[in-house]
């Protein structure tokens, strides 16, 4: 199609190169283009949060992002955090990232659907504080919307992530 | 930091139902068996799959609520490029569908609601089905409309279907019991009030959706959202006029339904024509406006109850009257005053009972089912008034529903059979958690209350349909593997977790080894569906059969393999072994190897249906429906401010005699999550209607709650070992939506003085209230 524009950027830690349209968002490039779902749509709006992706490791509604605007920057989905959380601490390949291993123990996701919007955006939140109070957690996760758990176990689990990264970070620094 | 603690589990028995060996799956804090594909985003809802072939299908809405189809006109669609083919009333066959069967799913002559389907359109693209949608001319001829249910039945009102004259929907909900006249007649005291209860919608953060698939043979296949996929089976197939052989549905992970799965709606029909119009699979999802617009809600009342007691507090008789606005079609949802009524008659002991309703259609979106359906409402009526009582009787809130709590070998007015019930333990424990020390201190312009609301509810199936059935299939392979087959459905809920969690206790293997088949109704046995809190009592007690039946065959099995009796042997680990010799054993696989290779061989599936022992209601509205029943009790602890109406929960301490916590951290999950849906229709929730259009189509004007919106939960499960639950267990899953708004409204009279009769209480509602209340009292002070 003729208004298709080259786009290069990082997502999940490789360098992608594809043509996309100038209204393509982000998050249909990611869910329609590379065959990332875990991302979800939700709204379609940025209120909800279910689509948040890292964006140089800020958090953003991948809807409300164009994805000609990610041009040249590091995209990190619910994908990419365990490798995100390897480079990171040096740890040997873990499964799962220390926020998804919280949701799995605590039980932070039930019909699982805001799960991964709400998963990057924990890690965005406890990248940029480490260790946040329950209120903070709390209010950086304002944006996700859940309607299942009502958020106690998200919050515990995020919680006990937070201590999980800290004790990583301690033993290899 | 004050993270609620783990909830505490109380428990009278440690183990054993007559068993031998403690638990070593059950009552241990299991993460479900789809987490990590949950935490990982490899889970692929719906939307997420591609059939080969695949186009995408929209759907136009009437633009008006009430109107004639004067002229419809679909060339200019057809001719956009892309566009695959168009369906309407006109060019597809289609049968009449619903409860009442009084609708199409592709609306022919008249329109009645906003949401009404004219149209639908298949695209190569989702964009293109879109655009082909806008260029589909319809004229309409507006009729006289209606949307209030008490206009709608008053004479000369405009008619919504002609053969449901003054617009009432034909279905009496009536009941009676006692002398209701010499109740309030030798009352001490009665108390009254109406309460407004509105709209509200599941708002499920993944959408509805239907993918549909013919095949040559003329075979639909068809992946839903639906949580009733047997019935939906047979409801779509009559739709379509097909037999229902015919339809095979799969079930992709949902992201939430919450009762919205519990009918079969439009765009699974509509789906299926188009997918049979255009001969390609077709796929529809809807988006959010579309959700908000177009998924069921629950349904709106006007609930009028009347409350008579003795100068003690012992109640002696309620007189309800409902007016449930209908919407424009008849769903489940309309069957609502069934749950109301059981709480009418039967939550908390009182002997005189008359409840009546009418189901009114009108001009508006219609309602389904929505958790808990009815018993919230009831539920919010029924502790207003306990309240009200104890204040104008001098009593103590807690004591005037401890006298009145219904115990262990009650039998309601309608006939229900309380077994096991803790629900004076459930005040207690909520009581004492609410009085436990709050961080916050006081704010000045704040004021502090504390309410008070239990709830009752079916926890052991609920006998809507004739049967209240569920089949489950276990197998046993040969490298020990087990699967279990279930018709039960998984929502999100954790069903599935805990299904698996019962067969792994039964036959002796570790949870993991247990896989579930949930999804595919070529391939699972038959259920009724995820509804009445029933999938863990019901399908559990299935799963329960179906084990014990392999874990039988099993054993004979391995009798000669042993030389020993199948007395003398026992599961364990993994491993058949002979009791009190525990070095003689030999491995699942094993056994069931030697099944497969021997001569005169067999392979080891155990099966169960389990439909319980219950009743459906009959004409009169008696009948135990339900084998054993739900209890629950929450305090909430609220600060209003009074110059502003802000109402903000501290704690909501809920405690729920649960039978026996399977899974403990389901269960909280069940509970708290339930909160959150209570606090959200008490507090900010409200699906707004103006002329038949709603107005607040999307998550920044219907608020749902946030993180820091919700209060601390404390929680507490009362483990009460029902005597016909798997393991003890009784259903939970709709009690911690139940009693909150009334413990809310109670905590809020308790504050500030008032009593809030409509939801949500906003502020604007909770701050005229409190401008009223000072009005009148200063009204009233010159006259003494």
């Amino acid at each position: 199609m003729a208004d298709r524009q080259p786009l290069v950027l990082g997502v999940n830690g490789r360098t992608v190169r594809r043509e996309v349209s100038g209204e393509r968002t982000l998050l249909e490039f990611l869910r329609d283009d590379l065959r990332l779902t875990g991302t979800n749509l939700a709204c379609d709006s940025g209120d909800c949060g279910a689509c948040t992706v890292l964006v140089d490791g800020r958090p953003y509604t991948a809807c409300l992002v164009l994805a000609l605007d990610a041009e040249g920057q590091e995209v990190t989905t619910v994908e990419g955090l365990a490798a995100r959380w390897q480079s990171q601490s040096g740890a040997s390949p873990p499964a799962l990232h220390p926020v998804q291993q919280g949701f799995l123990d605590e039980g932070g996701a039930q019909c699982g659907f805001c799960t991964a919007g709400m998963i990057v955006a924990a890690v965005g939140l406890l990248e940029e504080d480490p260790d946040p109070t329950e209120a903070e957690v709390r209010a950086g996760l304002e944006g996700n919307l859940c309607r299942c758990t009502g958020y106690v176990k998200i919050i515990q689990a995020v919680l006990a992530a937070a201590e999980r990264m800290r004790v990583a970070r301690r033993a290899t620094s | 930091m004050s993270l609620p603690p783990a909830s505490r589990v109380s428990s009278g028995a440690d183990r054993r139902d007559g068993g031998e060996r403690p638990f070593r799956v059950i009552g241990t804090r299991v993460a479900k068996l789809d987490a990590v594909e949950k935490v990982t985003g490899a889970v692929q809802y719906l939307p997420d799959l591609d059939v080969p072939g695949m186009v995408w299908g929209k759907i136009l809405r009437t633009s008006v609520p009430h109107a004639r189809i004067k002229r419809l006109d679909t060339r200019r669609a057809e001719a956009l490029p892309g566009v695959l083919g168009v369906v309407t009333g006109q060019n597809v066959e289609q049968r009449p569908f619903g409860y009442a069967k009084d609708h199409l799913a592709l609306k022919r002559d008249v329109v009645r609601c906003i949401r009404d389907e004219v149209a639908a359109v298949a695209a190569e693209t989702e964009a293109i089905a879109e655009a082909a949608c806008q260029l589909i001319d319809v004229e309409y001829e507006e009729l006289p409309a209606v949307f209030d249910p008490e206009a709608a039945r008053r004479p000369g009102a405009p008619q919504i279907h002609p053969q449901f004259p003054g617009n009432l929907v034909n279905f009496a909900y009536a009941f009676s019991a006692g002398d209701v006249e010499r109740a309030f007649r030798e009352a001490d005291v009665v108390v009254e009030g109406t309460y407004r209860l509105p709209y509200v919608t599941t708002a499920c953060l993944g959408t509805m959706a239907a993918i549909a698939q013919w095949d040559p043979r003329g075979q639909l296949t068809m992946w839903s959202t639906t949580q009733i996929p047997f019935l939906y089976q047979r409801d779509l197939a009559e739709a379509l006029g097909i037999s229902g052989d015919r339809i095979r549905v799969l079930q992709p992970p949902v992201g939430g339904n919450f009762g919205r799965g519990l009918d079969l709606y439009p765009i699974d029909i509509i789906a299926a024509l188009l997918a049979r119009h255009v001969q390609r699979p077709v796929k529809i999802v809807f988006d959010r406006d579309e959700e908000f617009l177009a998924s069921p809600t629950r349904e709106p009342c006007i609930f009028t109850l009347r409350t008579a007691a003795r100068a003690d507090g012992r109640l002696l008789g309620r007189d309800a009257k409902v007016v449930i606005d209908n919407g424009a079609y008849v769903s489940w949802g309309s069957t609502t005053p069934y749950v109301m009524m059981t709480t009418l008659a039967g939550f908390y002991r009182c002997p005189a009972i008359r409840f009546d309703t009418a189901i009114v259609y009108t001009n508006n979106v219609y309602s389904g089912s929505m958790r808990g359906y009815g018993n919230l409402e009831s539920t919010f009526a029924v502790e207003a008034q306990m309240d009200d009582l104890a204040e104008r009787l001098g009593l103590d809130r807690l004591e005037i529903r401890r006298q009145n709590a219904n115990r262990p070998g009650d039998v309601t007015p309608q006939g229900l059979r309380i077994t096991s019930c803790a629900l004076t333990e459930c005040f207690e424990a909520a009581a004492r958690d609410i009085q436990r020390p709050v961080a916050r201190p006081p704010r000045p312009g704040w004021k502090r209350g504390i309410g008070y609301a239990g709830m009752f509810h079916v926890g052991g199936g609920a006998r809507v349909y004739r049967s209240d059935g569920c089949g489950a299939i276990v197998k046993l392979d040969d490298f020990g593997k087990v699967t279990l087959i279930t018709g039960a459905s998984e929502i999100g809920q954790g069903s599935e977790t805990v299904l698996a969690m019962i067969v792994a206790e039964e036959l002796g293997v570790p949870f993991g080894r247990v896989e579930v088949v949930n999804s595919d109704t070529q391939v699972k046995p038959w259920d009724v569906g995820v509804h009445a809190s029933r999938t863990t009592f019901i399908a559990g007690n299935a799963a329960l059969l179906a084990a014990k039946d392999v874990r039988r065959q099993l054993l004979e099995l391995a009798a000669p393999q042993l030389d020993e009796p199948v007395e003398a042997l026992d599961v364990e680990d993994g491993f058949v072994v002979v009791r009190g010799s525990s070095q003689r054993r030999i491995g699942y696989e094993r056994v069931v190897r030697a099944g497969h290779f021997r001569e005169g061989g067999r392979i080891l599936i155990g099966q169960a249906f389990y439909d319980p022992p219950t009743q459906m209601l009959d004409k009169e509205f008696r009948g135990n429906v339900s084998v054993t029943y739900g209890f629950a009790a929450q305090a909430a602890l609220v600060e209003v401010e009074e110059a502003t109406g802000k109402v903000e929960v501290l704690r909501v301490a809920s405690a729920h005699d649960v039978g026996r916590a399977l899974n403990p951290v389901g269960c909280e999950g069940q509970i708290e999550g339930g909160i959150h849906m209570g606090l959200g229709y008490c507090l900010t929730e409200e699906l707004r209607l103006q002329e038949g259009r709603v107005l607040n189509p999307g998550f920044l004007d219907y608020k749902l709650l946030t993180a820091p919106d919700m209060p601390e939960i404390l929680i507490t499960l009362i483990e009460t070992v029902d005597e016909a639950g798997p393991f003890g267990a009784k259903g939970l899953g709709e009690a911690g939506t139940i009693p909150v708004s009334a413990a809310v409204a109670n905590a809020v009279k308790d504050a500030v003085g008032v009593r809030m009769t409509e939801l949500p209480m906003t502020p604007e509602r909770v701050y005229r209230a409190v401008r009223a209340a000072a009005t009148t009292r200063k009204g009233e002070r010159p006259c003494g």
